[in-house]
């Protein structure tokens, strides 16, 4: 009773197993699981979640495995149920399946053919050899079986139908597999029973413990390494979850140069590395090489990709502008490195980030190009006919390198500084460009420093140490106040009240800016007279910036410039640039004058051995998708007895095409034959 | 019916004819170009040869299609003379043949077809059932004479730039309208079924539209030359298989409307019978799920070379694998378990919401490495 028992048990687990319904279910809940997977970012550092969720559901979400799902347990345990259910279901049909394919059904009696839906009977004996001719012809196999005083010829044709479900089911398992090998289970299963552990902290390589190192015999990884020029690696890096694992390599890889191009659209056109694959013991040449996107380079199982690039520590030169002594210095640094920087009193650290050699923009369509003088043409004409042309005439301009930096004071505040190289150039002006931000997020505000006739700062450095001087402020004011005397702009008596005000005008501005005199004058001014004083002071300012210029260059010995629309236009440039960089939150200036590029380039190493598995499974699923829909089983029986002939067909799938195959064998074996009685 | 199946289809004169102007175009091209394709290149040619003279003789119609397409084509590479200025100044480029040209001709036409579809099926009138169709041809033959002259015209905005039209959101659309109509045709014609078209008119219309915003809101006609992990030979044939899948399944959901509608006694009498609806949906699903493995697997392929591994789990691969799984479920419970009806086209029609989603929405609203195509 008992085991009758256990033996159903076992019978109906096996059933539900096998079962289709439970196939669907597990693909179902594997359909779910992906979704969730695709819609929450994977592998993300952890903080990223922590700030996204908040603690409360990174508490639930972390143990699920949410973060990374598809490596996550309960996936695996899915994907292996269903690999499971597959193969159950394989060992429940295959014998039936094979029995199939060799049978031909040749058993059949005259009433079972009649009871099929596609019969035909008629009142005459077909002759045997016509008939077996036109099967022949039509790609039939066939068997012939005495019955009685009548003759059974079944045939059949497209059996490798069948063979359909065995390719396409033991193709799921076959990919599985491959993917298992490729998988990283073997190094989970470590982590559970803890002889290994990922790496959470920064430490060089070398200082990694045995625990979080893979040996170079690891059937399956696949990790990352950044390479500068003229560097080598032995050993790449495997994220796993929170941390990292060291993976050695069965090689070293050494980079010699990376190249990069573009085409004149900006747009990258070629990333490629030259690389040495050396010997790890001797560190002797194997084998050498380019890969490229697309393109890697096997070596000894392992593939070598191009994965990404960037700056790999850049020899800069600046020149360094102390904003509080105005001192002008030279500065040698490297990319990717921190230094110190004293200003006065206080110290600060100087993070510099990455070379960026190009910078290209696209700048919009300008409006004004064509003529003007046409007619006002509605957006959807110039749609309409920039559409015919499928060429784009974007502008694309190259803006030159860039260095991007920190400068952290000793609070540990920091402010992120990107400048340009090159000279801005708009309307034969040069400005040297400095971006600035406070925060990541937000965008850099640009400030454009005006340059002089040799492309320098030392005249804007002049023009704003003499104007920010409030010693000087009574020289520059007298200068003024001489020359509106002498344009009649003021009468000899106001001269002196005029160049007191201008005095005071300097000294709001050289304690911050225009909105310091913005503020003067909201405090000062009432509010009916505010405007038409602001544009006096504006005015007198713009007088002074032109005689602090002239007092600038005579006590630099140095020849005055003429004030010309050019200079008139560097100036005002001075004033604004002067104003912002009372917000500039860096007490020094840093001006790139000089590079050495090195660059980096990011490889991604893997080893895949079950890569040709999975190829393998791909296209047993393949051959198998296309037997079972492509290939139809049709089975004809014609049963010829001394007075009759029954003809009967079935097919694999009930289709119109069986219809109309069987009407035609019947018009070609049996033409104006009628319809026996029954 | 005189054939019995395939096998047994007589080779006419018009397939020799085709045949032969199939052999004499590949030796033409071997004759002038031989020198610059490589092994594989020439593999590619001999292949396309054994594959087009199978196509035309398992499809008649395409015996006519591809020689007229590419010989219209050719004219048009003939006219710019190298020049792709001469896309403005030339008349006949201008006006028809340069491919935007021939994308908007194919636009017109597609929406024309889709009014005459509806009207042949309203009033029950043959012969606008036959113009539609033969507007739908007339659409197709414009989309692929685009595709032609477009692949042409990338090479001369640069050597560097040229490359097969299926690289961008923009060119995948001309060719998903191009591959729906003719799958579509092709049933039409095999069921002769032609009511079917309004409906499946409906959704190319939609990617019409789609098409035509997408040019003049966004200028996404312009070529842009191929990023790194573009270029490769893989993308020539990746990209098609998974827009025979797309086009399928497009196909499947809009007869699936068709079938629920019918089941509820609206165009009961003037759409193909209830079966045969599902039957042609069905053998869209079964060819579209065929098609959609393929290209699947070549994208692993691709994949393993370019991203460093056939399977990364990237939301495109795993949209895909949705889709997949998707269509496997479809299939086995239609044939393991006999489903019929309703149930299998209310699935056929939220399928084509799936792959819409794998297709267009994961570019938009996931990130991964598949971001080739974003809005």
């Amino acid at each position: 009773m008992m085991t009758s028992n256990t033996h159903t048990f076992r019978r109906a687990l096996f059933d539900l197993l096998s079962s289709m319904r439970f196939a669907i279910s597990l693909l179902t809940l594997l359909a779910i699981a992906s979704i969730i997977g695709t819609v929450l970012k994977q592998n993300e550092p952890y903080v990223n979640y922590r700030v996204e969720f908040g603690d409360f559901w990174f508490s639930i979400f972390e143990p699920l495995g949410l973060f990374d799902v598809y490596h996550s347990i309960w996936f695996l345990l899915i994907l292996a149920f269903l690999v499971f259910s597959t193969c159950l279901c394989i060992w429940r049909h295959f014998p039936g399946v094979m029995r199939e394919i060799r049978s031909y059904r040749d058993k059949a009696s005259a009433n079972s053919l009649r009871l099929m839906s596609h019969h035909h009977e008629i009142n005459q004996p077909l002759e045997q050899e016509q008939v077996c001719q036109h099967l022949t012809e039509h790609g039939y196999r066939y068997r012939l079986r005495i019955d009685g005083d009548a003759t059974l010829i079944a045939a059949k044709k497209g059996s490798w139908q069948r063979l359909g479900y065995l390719f396409t089911h033991s193709a799921i398992v076959v990919i599985c597999i491959g993917g298992l090998m490729d998988g990283n289970l073997p190094l989970k299963v470590m982590e559970m029973l803890n002889i290994k552990t990922a790496e959470t902290r920064n430490v060089p390589q070398s200082q990694i413990p045995e625990m979080s190192r893979l040996a170079s015999n690891n059937l399956s990884f696949r990790g990352n390494v950044s390479l500068s020029e003229g560097s080598s690696a032995s050993v790449v890096f495997l994220n796993s979850g929170n941390g990292y694992f060291v993976q050695e390599l069965p090689f070293i890889l050494k980079l010699n140069k990376f190249h990069i191009e573009h085409y004149s659209t900006g747009m990258p056109k070629l990333f490629a590395s030259d690389i040495d694959v050396l010997d790890i013991k001797t560190g002797k040449v194997i084998q050498s090489g380019t890969i490229k996107v697309n393109h890697p380079l096997v070596v000894d199982g392992v593939a070598i990709y191009q994965a990404s690039f960037g700056d790999g520590g850049s020899g800069l030169e600046f020149v360094q502008w102390d904003l509080l002594s105005n001192a002008k210095s030279k500065l040698a640094a490297q990319s990717q490195t921190e230094l110190a920087l004293t200003a006065g009193q206080a110290n600060y650290r100087l993070e510099i980030g990455d070379l960026r050699p190009f910078n290209i923009e696209t700048l919009d369509k300008t409006a004004t190009t064509g003529d003007t003088s046409a007619v006002a043409v509605s957006p959807l004409q110039t749609a309409l006919a920039s559409a015919q042309s499928v060429q784009g005439d974007r502008n694309v301009r190259n803006l030159g390198p860039t260095i991007q930096f920190k400068v952290r004071d000793d609070r540990g505040q920091a402010v992120e500084y990107q400048n340009y190289m090159q000279p801005f150039i708009e309307n034969d002006s040069s400005y040297f460009i400095t971006g600035m931000r406070r925060e990541v997020a937000s965008a850099f505000a640009f400030t454009r420093i005006p340059l002089d006739q040799d492309m320098q700062l030392d005249a804007f450095m002049r023009f704003r140490s003499t104007i920010l001087n409030e010693h000087l402020h009574a020289d520059i004011t007298k200068r003024t106040a001489a020359k509106a005397l002498k344009a009649g702009g003021v009468s000899a008596s106001g001269e002196a009240q005029f160049a007191e005000i201008a005095e005071g005008v300097l000294f709001q501005f050289s304690q911050g800016g225009f909105p310091a005199i913005e503020s003067f004058l909201e405090k000062k001014v009432p509010q009916a007279e505010r405007q038409v004083v602001a544009q006096t002071y504006l005015k007198i300012l713009q007088s002074a910036a032109i005689d602090a210029m002239e007092l600038a260059q005579a006590q630099a010995g140095l020849p005055v410039t003429p004030t010309d629309n050019m200079q008139y236009r560097f100036l005002m440039d001075s004033l604004v640039a002067t104003s912002s960089l009372f917000d500039y939150g860096s007490p020094a200036i840093l001006q790139l004058t000089g590079f050495n590029e090195v660059k980096s380039s990011g490889f991604q190493l893997t080893r895949s051995p079950g890569k040709n598995v999975v190829y393998l499974g791909s296209l047993l699923l393949i051959i198998g998708i296309f037997c079972m829909f492509y290939i139809r089983e049709n089975r004809l029986w014609i049963r010829i007895s001394p007075h009759s002939t029954l003809i009967a067909m079935s097919s694999n799938r009930k289709t119109d095409d069986l219809n109309r195959e069987f009407a035609a064998h019947i018009e070609h074996l049996a033409p104006n034959q009628q319809q026996a009685p029954l | 019916m005189n054939s019995l199946s395939l096998k047994n289809r007589r080779f006419n004169t018009a397939d020799v004819l085709f045949t032969l102007f199939i052999v004499v175009t590949a030796l033409v091209s071997w004759q002038k170009y031989h020198s610059f394709l490589d092994y594989y290149e020439q593999g590619i040619l001999i292949g396309s040869v054994a594959g087009l003279c199978w196509f035309g003789w398992f499809w008649p119609a395409m015996r006519v299609f591809f020689p007229v397409c590419g010989i219209i084509a050719l004219g048009a590479i003939e006219l710019y003379a190298g020049d792709l200025s001469r896309g403005q100044t030339e008349f006949w480029l201008k006006y028809l043949l340069s491919s935007q040209s021939a994308v908007m001709w194919m636009c017109v036409l597609f929406f024309l077809a889709t009014i005459l579809y509806w009207i042949g099926l309203l009033r029950q009138s043959a012969t606008a059932l036959s113009i539609a169709s033969g507007l739908t041809w007339a659409a197709a033959g414009a989309a692929m004479i685009s595709k032609l002259v477009r692949w042409y015209e990338s090479y001369l905005i640069g050597a560097d730039v040229g490359h097969i039209p299926v690289s961008n959101l923009y060119e995948v659309f001309i060719l998903f309208c191009l591959m729906t109509a003719l799958m579509y045709l092709y049933y039409e014609a095999q069921f002769a079924a032609k009511t079917m078209g309004a409906f499946v008119l409906l959704v190319i219309s939609a990617a019409v539209g789609f098409i035509i915003w997408y040019s003049l809101d966004r200028q996404a006609h312009e070529i842009q030359p191929l990023i790194p992990a573009l270029q490769s030979w893989w993308m020539k044939i990746h990209v098609p298989a998974n827009f025979v899948g797309y086009g399928s399944f497009a196909i499947a959901s809009m007869l699936g409307v068709a079938q629920l509608l019918s089941a509820r006694g609206i165009l009961t009498n003037k759409l193909p019978s209830y079966d045969t609806l599902g039957e042609v949906m069905y053998k869209a699903i079964a060819v579209g799920f065929l098609f959609f493995t393929i290209a699947t697997v070549l994208g692993a392929m691709w994949a393993a070379d370019a991203w460093g591994g056939y399977w990364s789990w990237d939301p495109k691969e795993t949209w895909a694998l949705i889709v997949w799984l998707n269509y496997a479920a479809w299939l086995h419970v239609r044939l393991i378990k006999g489903w019929r009806g309703d149930i299998l086209a209310w699935w056929a029609v939220i399928g084509l919401f799936v792959t819409t989603f794998a297709f267009i929405g994961v570019n938009m609203f996931l990130s991964g490495l598949h971001s080739y195509g974003g809005l």
